[in-house]
Parts: structure tokens; C-alpha cells; sequence
């Protein structure tokens, strides 16, 4: 069953489904925002055995590269697992950065349509 | 009434005639060297670009540079510890300018700060992407600092060559 992790005023940022970790990115991606995620991903990482990560971008206008710092530290961590770390919803200007940056190499791309998108709003 | 209207009328129709012929303006801005202060040091000079009647995409860009810079400041030149970070711009209708200076610990080896992956936080939460980013999204990307002193990174942005293209394409 679905762990609703932490809400905020909103909407929850983070979902857990069994070994899978769902993380609603914020509005804003830079340094400030990222010192939190980090954090509380971390905490969730070691309450629960997480094998795949989802970062969900739709939210997301502005990204920098503090934003792939969190991605790449996740991803190595997930690697080392053997699990998947998933992109989905970056728009054109996110999807920029995420090639500049080369992250495409080591995350799966989801685009929309394709295979079955993770939306809890679908499951609850 | 009228008279007033007409002067008022005849103000505006001088700046927009300046505006469109040169203009040169600056900015200058001291803030602390806090993590909050990221976002607002990127909305100020995307505000300030905003006479210049830039395009979307040079905005996103000058922002996103701005952001990695300020970034810089906070998290390598000042490592958590207080200090200001004064941000610099002037704007002309052909071009912007940007320096983000900080007065913390400074660069011993500036070229080896500017390789990509370069970082010097070692737990893996750091990309090293910082001036990949600066030199991906603006035209010239400058760094000057002195250990213990400081550092200065200046950036340019040119903004007629994009808006010549576009109208090109239009």
C-alpha cells in the first residue's frame, strides 16, 4: 500500500510503493531547495530497502545543476542496488539542462504515453 | 487636465525613443550569502533583463547562470559561513553583463575549478557542473580569484544575435 511520506500545504512530495520511491519534484530546483530533498530522501532511504527512484518534473520551471547533483547522488546509490533511477513530465527547458548535464546516460527516460505513467492520483 | 495629459504623454514618448535607439544602465546589489537568496538574486537580474526585451530563452538562461554563480558564492566561497555577495549587472540593448563576487576562502587552481565534474565536496551530492552550466547558457564566462580573498566570476550575454534570428524566422 501506498506511505504518504510527507505533505505539504499542497500535495505530498513523496510516495512509497514497496521498493519504489516517487519523488514530486518543487517549482523551483536550485541549491536552497535541494538541501531539503536530499535530506529527506536520505531519511526515507534508510527507513525503507528503496531499488527504484521516480523524480516526477512536472511541477518543475527551474532547474540548476544542484538539481543534478541530488539525481546523480541517487542514481549511484540505486546503481550500486542494481535498481532504475526514472525521469518523467521535464519540460523543454528542464529536458535542456538534463542533456547538457549527459544524465540521460544513467536514468530512464519516460515520456508520456509511454508504458504505465506512476500516478498515485490514478491509484487512490 | 489636458495640458498634463499631453506632457505626461510627451515623457514617456522620450524614453521609449531613448529605449529604442541606446541605452546603458546598471545595477548593483549586496545581499547575504545565504541559501534563500539564490532564487532572489535570479529573479532581480531576470527583472532588470527585463527592459532590455529579451527573449524567453535568454531569460531562462541568464537565470540559470546567475543561479549557478550565487550558488558558487554560498556554498564553496563562503562554505555555510556569513559573508555578502554582491551581484553586478549592466544592460545595453545589444548585451548583459553579470559578476557574482564573493570574499570567502577564493580558487588556488582557477582553470582545474572550471573542468566539469571537478568538485570540491567530496559526499557525491555535488554535479562539478556549476561553470559547465555558467559557459553553457551565456557567452563569455570569466573567473578571477586570489585565495583568501575572494572570488569574481563575470559572465556576457549577447542579446540582438538570438532576436536577430528570430525575426529571421518569422
Amino acid at each position: 500500500m501506498a506511505e504518504k511520506t510527507r505533505t505539504t500545504k499542497e500535495e505530498m512530495m513523496y510516495e512509497v510503493y514497496g521498493e519504489s520511491l516517487m519523488v514530486y519534484l518543487p517549482d523551483e530546483l536550485d541549491d536552497h531547495n535541494c538541501r531539503g530533498i536530499r535530506e529527506d530522501m536520505d531519511n526515507i532511504m534508510r527507513m525503507h530497502y528503496i531499488s527504484e527512484i521516480i523524480f516526477d518534473f512536472s511541477k518543475t520551471k527551474f532547474m540548476d545543476s544542484s538539481g543534478i547533483g541530488v539525481l546523480l547522488g541517487r542514481c549511484r546509490i540505486i546503481k550500486e542496488r542494481g535498481g532504475n533511477v526514472v525521469v518523467q513530465g521535464e519540460n523543454a527547458r528542464i529536458r535542456r539542462i538534463l542533456t547538457i548535464s549527459g544524465i540521460y546516460r544513467v536514468v530512464i527516460q519516460k515520456k508520456p504515453g509511454e508504458g504505465e505513467v506512476w500516478d498515485s492520483r490514478h491509484m487512490n | 487636465m489636458g495640458q498634463q495629459a499631453y506632457e505626461l504623454e510627451m515623457i514617456t514618448g522620450e524614453n521609449e525613443m531613448k529605449k529604442d535607439v541606446d541605452f546603458h544602465e546598471e545595477m548593483f546589489l549586496e545581499m547575504d550569502g545565504v541559501s534563500q537568496n539564490e532564487s532572489f538574486a535570479r529573479v532581480v537580474v531576470a527583472s532588470f533583463l527585463a527592459r532590455a526585451n529579451p527573449t524567453l530563452e535568454q531569460v531562462d538562461d541568464v537565470k540559470t547562470a546567475v543561479s549557478e554563480a550565487v550558488t558558487n558564492a554560498i556554498v564553496h566561497g563562503y562554505a555555510e559561513k556569513k559573508g555578502k555577495v554582491h551581484i553586478r549587472a549592466t544592460l545595453t540593448p545589444k548585451e548583459l553583463t553579470v559578476s557574482v563576487q564573493d570574499f570567502g576562502v577564493g580558487i588556488e587552481d582557477v582553470a582545474m575549478a572550471m573542468e566539469p565534474f571537478y568538485t570540491t565536496v567530496l559526499d557525491g551530492s555535488r554535479s562539478g557542473m556549476g561553470f559547465c552550466m555558467m559557459e553553457a547558457f551565456m557567452d563569455e564566462v570569466k573567473l578571477i580569484s586570489q585565495p583568501g580573498e575572494g572570488t569574481c566570476v563575470f559572465m556576457r550575454k549577447n542579446l540582438c544575435e538570438e532576436e536577430e534570428q528570430d525575426t529571421e524566422q518569422k
